[in-house]
């Protein structure tokens, strides 16, 4: 039956490309290389477990907690943490190679602290795991229901960034920050809370992901990696590039794992980025740089 | 080659003769400790190697580390010691290559993405292999190696690198680096294949790390993937090439040192909280100390220059 497989492939894909989404923000406008970004999802799924497990709080509303809260987080690491070195980077590149080791740094700090408090288990809980029946495929509810959410977030996202003047200054800080400036834009200002915003986005679906996927504390390197060849598949800075490049992935993924091998996800999603190195290293999207 | 070269050789070439002498006075612990320290300098410093002059982050140490350890598990009993050193260094070979051409035509962030994940790509590969091929998952290796001799081949690689890395520097490769180092568009302009040039020197990086992680295999008597393919290890060797410094080839040793000690007591007393203080450090130095040691005392030395001129 392959509808079967194409309805969990859609659903994973939604999900990869909002995460992917947020991971474009963060690299694309505040120019940051995130590498702990992945973190921010394994830690979402933990807390949105915690939520239903301890206080019995169901995800959805467990959003309205973690969403902010992650949003909060992002944007001391990046007021804190990060504003440093934007201010000592005498170049772009400079940045780039500072932020990466930064955030490597991060990575471990956060997965470290995670394996402390939960251990090197895998988790999961049971949220609305009720099988519904679709185009004579069967499918969990609670799968369905956070593609749905994903679609939400994701269409507030692209009508957030396109139709309002917040929305207009980060992407105008996203093609030319220099230029921004001379049009009255805080560049840093909109920089901190466009990498918030990412920060916003992945704990959105680390909270999505947590109700269908089984997740342990070591998983954000993956989940940063899928991210990262998301955005570059999609054209560094394209939303549309993430929802296409994101559903490529996902369809593959389940595809692989469903007829070929589970254990041979990461070498498709591995094959996939080599092609685009090689094809096409601008991305789906993306305009090709001289 | 003047005097001054000449002595310097002769005092390093002395210090390996007595650093060679090191199993016959030092009890079991202390010799593990000084095998850490060689394989960790080997390591750091293949890592500064490329990443030095090239100023490409590689967060795959431990993807080539653990393949070498993986060829001893696998081929250690059958064939011939040299001849497992042999493969190994060509299987990590023709990896590097792999990776290097097809990123290394692109910018750095490209290669940064692909040796983030190149670890838990190797490692899944080899379980999936290891599962569903040979049915075991984890592997014993029954070798007549001692650690003396462990020792003594981690330091023979050791002089190895360094004489690589001093070569290089000295051709017509080196020279081409430093451009690309400084500015990747005018080598280009003057004619370099920078492509190339990154390749070759990352493909002799990785294919040290891959000769280190056999030569350190027979001390475990026991790997899984889990084991071989850790990422705090590749964490690890950047932690220390940065604390050494990495824009001189001797620099990442001022790091292993000092930091292998740190380790080795950190995972005694905080075995639970290790990589988060391991983090910690690292923010610290990249914070604090960017250019590392090496960097810290030239910059002292300068201006202490500069006062005496001022002065004078």
């Amino acid at each position: 039956m392959i509808t079967e497989p194409l309805l969990s492939g859609i659903t994973l894909g939604g999900i990869y490309a909002l995460i992917a989404m947020g991971l474009t923000l963060q690299y694309g406008v505040a120019r940051i290389m995130n590498l702990s970004y992945g973190e921010s999802l394994v830690a979402a799924c933990f807390a949105a477990l915690w939520l239903f497990t301890a206080v019995s709080v169901n995800p959805l509303i467990g959003l309205l907690v973690i969403v902010p809260l992650a949003a909060l987080i992002n944007w001391l690491v990046y007021q804190v943490l990060l504003m440093p070195l934007v201010k000592r980077a005498p170049s772009r590149d400079a940045l780039e190679v500072d932020s990466i080791l930064a955030t490597f740094g991060l990575l471990f700090v956060a997965q470290g602290i995670m394996l402390a408090i939960f251990g090197g288990n895998y988790f999961s809980y049971s949220f609305l795991a009720i099988p519904v029946k679709i185009f004579g495929a069967t499918v969990s509810a609670s799968r369905l229901l956070a593609l749905a959410f994903a679609v939400v977030i994701g269409l507030a996202l692209y009508l957030g960034l396109t139709r309002t003047r917040a929305g207009t200054a980060i992407r105008a800080v996203a093609v030319d920050p220099v230029s921004a400036l001379l049009v009255a834009i805080d560049v840093r200002a909109t920089a901190a809370f466009a990498y918030a915003l990412g920060g916003a986005l992945v704990a959105a679906g680390g909270v999505l992901v947590s109700m269908f996927l089984t997740f342990n504390a070591s998983l954000g390197v993956v989940f940063t990696m899928k991210a990262l060849i998301v955005v570059i598949m999609g054209g560094v800075g394209n939303l549309m590039g993430c929802l296409v490049a994101g559903m490529i992935l996902g369809l593959t993924e389940t595809f692989v794992a469903t007829y070929v091998d589970p254990g041979l996800t990461l070498a498709a999603t591995y094959i996939i980025f080599i092609a685009v190195l090689l094809l096409r290293p601008q991305g789906l999207f993306g305009a090709r740089r001289s | 080659m003047n005097a001054r070269n000449l002595v310097i050789i002769a005092v390093l070439a002395a210090a390996v003769v007595l650093l060679a002498f090191v199993p016959s006075f030092t009890n079991g612990y202390q010799l593990s400790l000084a095998i850490n320290i060689v394989s960790y300098t080997v390591l750091a410093t293949a890592w500064t190697l490329f990443s030095g002059p090239t100023r490409y982050v590689s967060l795959a140490t431990v993807a080539f580390f653990g393949i070498g350890a993986y060829t001893v598990a696998v081929l250690g009993e059958q064939l011939a010691w040299p001849l497992v050193l042999l493969i190994a260094f060509v299987i990590g070979f023709a990896l590097s290559l792999l990776v290097g051409l097809s990123t290394l035509r692109l910018s750095g962030v490209y290669f940064v993405i692909f040796t983030l994940g190149l670890a838990e790509l190797v490692r899944q590969l080899v379980t999936w292999y290891e599962v569903n091929i040979t049915r075991t998952l984890g592997r014993y290796i029954f070798l007549d190696v001692t650690h003396a001799q462990i020792y003594w081949q981690l330091l023979a690689l050791a002089v190895t690198v360094f004489i690589s890395g001093w070569l290089i520097q000295r051709s017509k490769l080196g020279l081409a680096l430093r451009v690309i180092g400084d500015d990747e568009a005018v080598a280009r302009h003057v004619g370099i294949n920078t492509v190339m040039a990154k390749v070759v020197l990352f493909a002799f990086s990785a294919s040290f790390m891959t000769l280190a992680g056999a030569i350190m295999a027979p001390r475990w008597t026991y790997i899984d993937p889990a084991i071989a393919f850790n990422p705090v290890v590749s964490f690890q060797v950047l932690i220390m090439a940065l604390l050494g410094g990495v824009h001189r080839l001797y620099g990442p040793i001022f790091g292993v040192i000092p930091l292998v000690m740190l380790f080795e007591i950190l995972l005694a007393k905080f075995p639970n909280h290790f990589s988060i203080l391991v983090g910690i450090a690292f923010l610290l130095i990249v914070y604090a100390i960017p250019r590392g040691i090496v960097g810290l005392i030239e910059g002292v030395q300068l201006s202490l220059r500069k006062a005496k001129g001022a002065g004078a």
